[in-house]
């Protein structure tokens, strides 16, 4: 699609903002009760953390890419692409993100609590319970009904967010492999809610960035 | 987002009972359905074309929401009831194409259609084939006009459209572009090739066309189509802080987009001009824009003087 470069970022909205969030509306109509089993697997991760169990990675990280692959094929391939010529492409990078979180995962040394700093995990708990928590609230305190809300594990702005907070948790290894595509997804999203005049486009953005530069710090402090 | 701005099933029924109840309860709405709008001949075959059309980017890309597919076929319903015949799309347009086709069968494929769309690819080889799946998904037998979108691989796909035209499978070929962006290139194939219709951006705050584009259009005979008339709604959103002056009354204006609207099609080399709508009553009311009278040059000078700075 070589053709791409040729345009500004408002040419490359293709759709109205009415058109994004009746998506979700619709997307979360279907899908309902599954909301409530993204929610409970989506709180898992953390729980099993503080386990500081090293048989509970495996389950993290397994929860972690079912989240990525659940996205990749519910909202971008049978959804999104229905309004978005690139949605193919992001499926395809949601899915090669959860085959990163398996292969690191099962890696020796990777998402254990103990090698992150205290700062660093505060604030990688704090993105994690924002985006289970939080997000799908954003939009209501912002006027759009809860029926669009956006949850982990089935839409891709929480469920970036949220593998980020956990990245931030674990080791410095794993966040420099694993984080690129999250915090590219969330600029992509963060660009379009911005060329749709949404109030809360730099949210997602702001916070892999956040993100992006306390694993910076953290790898200077350590020399 | 407001929540107005979401699409209910509620909102949509009652977008709909007031579409169907307009004309009883509104009967100048009733009398801009029936009267005819203002035409222009296209220079290559003198064929009138209305001088307002239908656009179809972001507004139509409703992906399979049933019930927004719906209002787009009221929004289509509407069009040709108030006269209209030019719908263009784009494979660029994410769903705008099969949304136009339902919106088609759902009307019975309405005779005044006046089909427009373009081929958007890289490589001119598959050119064929996406055009073909663009007349799947519209379900026409052929296409009135096809452009090559944003003159992507011109070279190519011209060759294309002037074998099919020739053929008799096409009525009319042409080429595109928008924002002011490759207008040098524009002109050379404006100058060059035998294309019956040329289409970029043309509005109150971006005029660059003035200058050469529109007076090569008018010199070569070629039919000129204008997209974003509203800037994509910024150039409206930007005028509707203001009050429309007492003046416009005198060429018919009612509102700011009639304004806009008919300072475009004023211009004498425009043949129409393609705003883009979700909603019936503002089709409506760009409808009624392709109307006498129009301004004259020194009306249009007023209205461009208003527009400075934005």
């Amino acid at each position: 699609m070589s053709e791409w470069w040729t345009y500004s970022l408002q040419d490359l909205l293709m759709f109205s903002p009415q058109t994004y969030y009746r998506l979700f509306e619709l997307y979360n109509a279907d899908l309902w009760p599954a909301h409530l089993l993204a929610l409970v697997l989506g709180s898992s991760p953390l729980l099993l953390f503080f386990r500081h169990s090293d048989r509970a990675r495996p389950w993290i990280v397994a929860l972690l890419a079912s989240g990525w692959v659940s996205v990749a094929w519910l909202y971008f391939w049978t959804r999104y692409a229905s309004i978005h010529l690139a949605a193919g492409y992001f499926a395809l990078a949601f899915v090669i993100e959860s085959l990163l979180l398996l292969g690191m995962g099962w890696s020796h040394g990777s998402f254990i609590p103990a090698r992150a700093a205290r700062w660093r995990q505060r604030t990688g708990l704090g993105i994690f319970l924002f985006a289970l928590g939080l997000y799908p609230v954003l939009g209501m305190a912002l006027g759009r009904n809860w029926t669009q809300a956006e949850v982990i594990g089935l839409a891709p702005d929480p469920t970036a967010l949220a593998t980020l907070g956990i990245l931030l948790l674990t080791g410095t290894r794993p966040f420099w492999v694993l984080a690129p595509i999250p915090v590219l997804w969330c600029l992509i999203s963060g660009a379009t809610l911005w060329a749709m005049a949404s109030p809360d486009f730099f949210v997602a953005p702001g916070l892999a960035l956040l993100a992006a530069l306390i694993a910076i710090l953290d790898r200077t402090k350590q020399g | 987002m407001n929540k107005a701005s979401n699409i209910t099933r509620r909102t949509f029924i009652r977008a709909a009972a007031a579409t169907t109840l307009a004309p009883l309860l509104w009967p100048s709405a009733a009398q801009s359905q029936q009267s005819r709008p203002a035409s222009r001949p296209i220079p290559s075959s003198g064929e009138a074309l209305p001088l307002v059309g239908l656009g179809t980017w972001s507004t139509f890309n409703v992906g399979n929401d049933r019930l927004a597919r719906d209002a787009c076929a009221e929004v289509m319903r509407n069009f040709f009831l108030a006269g209209g015949r030019l719908i263009d799309s784009s494979p660029m347009y994410g769903s705008s194409q099969e949304v136009i086709g339902y919106g088609l069968k759902k009307l019975g494929y309405p005779k005044s259609l006046f089909s427009a769309d373009k081929v958007w690819i890289s490589d001119g080889a598959e050119g064929p084939a996406q055009i073909e799946a663009s007349r799947r998904y519209w379900s026409v037998t052929r296409f009135d006009l096809l452009q090559v979108h944003n003159l992507l691989s011109w070279e190519a796909h011209l060759p294309t459209l002037f074998a099919m035209k020739a053929a008799g499978r096409l009525r009319y070929v042409g080429i595109t572009t928008s924002h002011g962006r490759r207008h040098r290139e524009l002109e050379h194939v404006m100058a060059s090739q035998p294309i019956d219709f040329v289409q970029f951006t043309y509005n109150l705050a971006d005029r660059e066309a003035e200058q050469r584009l529109l007076p090569l259009a008018r010199e070569r005979g070629i039919a000129v189509i204008v997209n974003q008339p509203f800037r994509k709604g910024a150039l409206l959103n930007a005028l509707e802080r203001r009050r429309l002056p007492p003046w416009a009354a005198e060429i018919g204006c009612t509102s700011w987009a009639q304004f806009a609207l008919k300072f475009i099609i004023s211009h004498p080399a425009v043949t129409c001009a393609i705003p883009a709508t979700t909603q019936v009553a503002h089709l409506l009311e760009n409808m009624g824009a392709a109307s006498d009278p129009l301004p004259d040059p020194a009306m249009r000078a007023r209205m461009a003087a208003i527009a400075e700075g934005i």
